[in-house]
């Protein structure tokens, strides 16, 4: 089976301005990534602040175009943005205009789908995650998880392949996070979709990937992808306390520690320069 | 399943529908009572002080007659159809230059926030003309165009305009960057994208403009009523004044004050009403 997602030799370079003089010089975000994502897996993305996760979300995004490599999607290269990938941003990025239902109905609407199917999907897809009862709130009428899953839902109502996630759930209490968590593995499970999901937890990334694809620092590279076989995730109670997953969550720990702290020099660096 | 489904949002719902719905109402109703109090007694003081001071001969009764002799005259004036004209005469001029800016100013700077090379290229300009005060410019008005109602209408239109422009042009370019962005990601015409996300989300900045340049239609107007007119509240003022009709004067400003409130208060309503998603003031 050729790979879903086929990430060839990625790398990403930026001009950056050099401060207090003309001069650019190059800055490498990402560096010679490959990585093949399979159909309906789970994929999490690690690293140290500043290693270039969100470049790589922008990459698949179709919003930038790498500076060398490419990167297919069922075997074509991704030239551009499409609704056939669907991305949740860390900030919502909600419509404060429209209400959930609204919101919903606004990926449809790219789409083409006729008036009538639309607020029957958008009341579908809310129920999905849990927000029945909720459609004619305005975003600043509900809270910070509830927005969120007015925006899962609004990603997942276009019916795209592939979720991309960009720490959706940074901002949120911890409570909530967990929860979301759960909730994202269940829908991940009954809708089957492909999802890159990015964060810098470690906890999150054991809890929700199937496999855990560890950044380096500055330029990122690909370190390790580990497999994580935790059984079917949404059965299990406390699957946070379990030793399996204390094993998985030191592994990834170890492999970051090093890279944490050659972020920190670097940036180190930079403020003394 | 469906309890893991349903239990976070209502949870989380607890505190965004905290006191039940009768109670929230009665409680607001109370509240603009209280208000509407307050707005009426601090009104009443100041017709009261109007009212008692001239006759207890704290001023000059002949300057600041009071309110009641006011009062009387504007009736008089009010029989006599001589207030309504006057009015009506305002009204249409400031009502016209302040329809005509929305209608050329909306649209005009959703273009020139939409196209940044226009907005680099015409925003020195943009700056001169704002700083410069439109009453100032009323002698050149008044030689283009003559003394008539085409200079009045004009000089109300320019300054209504800068405000109402401005505003529009930073709406449109401070919109949400994170909307931006998720509307590119979903690869939206330009078109769609103008439609759905720029221009809803522009409306709240545009009315601070346009309210703006309602207080400012007025102001204008009369100003410009007092330098040459034959009717017009700004008119009535004015002859007044030199009639030595120092009540009816004071009915002059009255009604332009209450045209001015009434004015304001329908502005704002629509306002509300355009923009009731955003998120209420100290919510």
């Amino acid at each position: 089976m050729s790979a879903h997602i086929a990430f060839r030799g990625v790398s990403k370079r930026f001009e950056v301005k050099v401060r207090g003089s003309r001069q650019h010089t190059e800055f490498t975000a990402v560096d010679g990534i490959d990585l093949d994502v399979g159909r309906g897996e789970f994929v999490v993305l690690v690293g140290p602040s500043g290693c270039g996760k969100s470049t790589l979300l922008d990459l698949l995004g179709g919003l930038t175009a790498p500076s060398e490599g490419e990167i297919l999607l069922d075997g074509r290269p991704i030239t551009g943005p499409g609704l056939d990938r669907g991305t949740v941003f860390q900030q919502y990025a909600l419509l404060p205009w429209r209400t959930a239902q609204g919101n919903v109905e606004f990926g449809l609407e790219a789409t083409g789908v006729p008036r009538r199917r639309r607020a029957e999907r958008a009341r579908e897809f809310l129920d999905l995650v849990g927000l029945t009862g909720f459609e004619d709130r305005h975003p600043h009428q509900l809270s910070g998880g509830m927005r969120q899953r007015v925006a899962i839902a609004r990603s997942l109502a276009y019916d795209p392949q592939v979720l991309l996630m960009d720490e959706p759930f940074a901002a949120l209490d911890a409570q909530t996070r967990e929860s979301l968590q759960d909730e994202l593995l269940r829908i991940w499970q009954r809708t089957g979709k492909t999802v890159v999901f990015i964060t810098h937890s470690i906890d999150e990334a054991v809890h929700l990937g199937q496999r855990v694809v560890v950044l380096t620092s500055r330029p990122g590279r690909v370190k390790e992808v580990v497999p994580i076989d935790l059984g079917d995730r949404t059965r299990q109670d406390d699957l946070r306390s379990s030793t399996e997953f204390a094993r998985y969550r030191h592994r990834i720990w170890d492999l970051l520690h090093d890279e944490v702290s050659r972020a920190q020099l670097q940036e180190k660096e930079v403020v003394g320069a | 399943m469906t309890a893991l489904l349903e239990t976070p949002p209502q949870a989380e719902d607890r505190r965004t529908s905290a006191p039940s719905r009768p109670q929230r109402t009665l409680a607001r109703i109370l509240d603009a009572l209280l208000t509407g109090a307050g707005k009426v007694v601090a009104i009443a003081v100041l017709l009261a002080v109007w009212e008692v001071a001239p006759k207890l001969g704290l001023v000059d009764s002949t300057f600041l007659p009071p309110f009641s002799t006011v009062l009387e005259s504007w009736w008089d004036l009010a029989l006599s159809g001589k207030l309504l004209d006057n009015t009506w005469a305002s009204l249409v001029r400031s009502l016209s230059g302040f329809g005509l800016a929305v209608a050329a100013a909306v649209p005009l700077g959703l273009l020139i926030g939409w196209y940044k090379p226009v907005a680099t290229l015409l925003s020195p300009l943009l700056e001169v003309f704002r700083n410069t005060a439109a009453l100032a410019l009323l002698p050149v008005f008044v030689l283009l165009l003559g003394i008539g109602e085409t200079s009045k209408i004009a000089i109300v239109f320019y300054a209504c305009t800068w405000p109402i422009l401005l505003n529009t042009i930073s709406a449109v370019r401070t919109v949400d960057p994170t909307l931006l962005r998720l509307a590119r990601s979903m690869d939206l015409s330009g078109f769609r994208l103008f439609q759905k996300v720029i221009l809803p989300s522009s409306v709240p900045t545009v009315f601070t403009g346009i309210r703006l340049a309602g207080a400012l239609s007025i102001l204008v107007l009369v100003a410009a009523e007092m330098v040459g007119a034959k009717a017009g509240l700004g008119y009535l003022i004015n002859a007044s004044q030199y009639n030595f009709a120092i009540p009816q004067m004071y009915a002059g400003i009255i009604t332009l004050s209450a045209i001015g409130v009434l004015f304001n208060q329908v502005l704002v309503a629509l306002e509300r009403r355009f923009t009731s998603w955003r998120v209420p003031v100290g919510a």
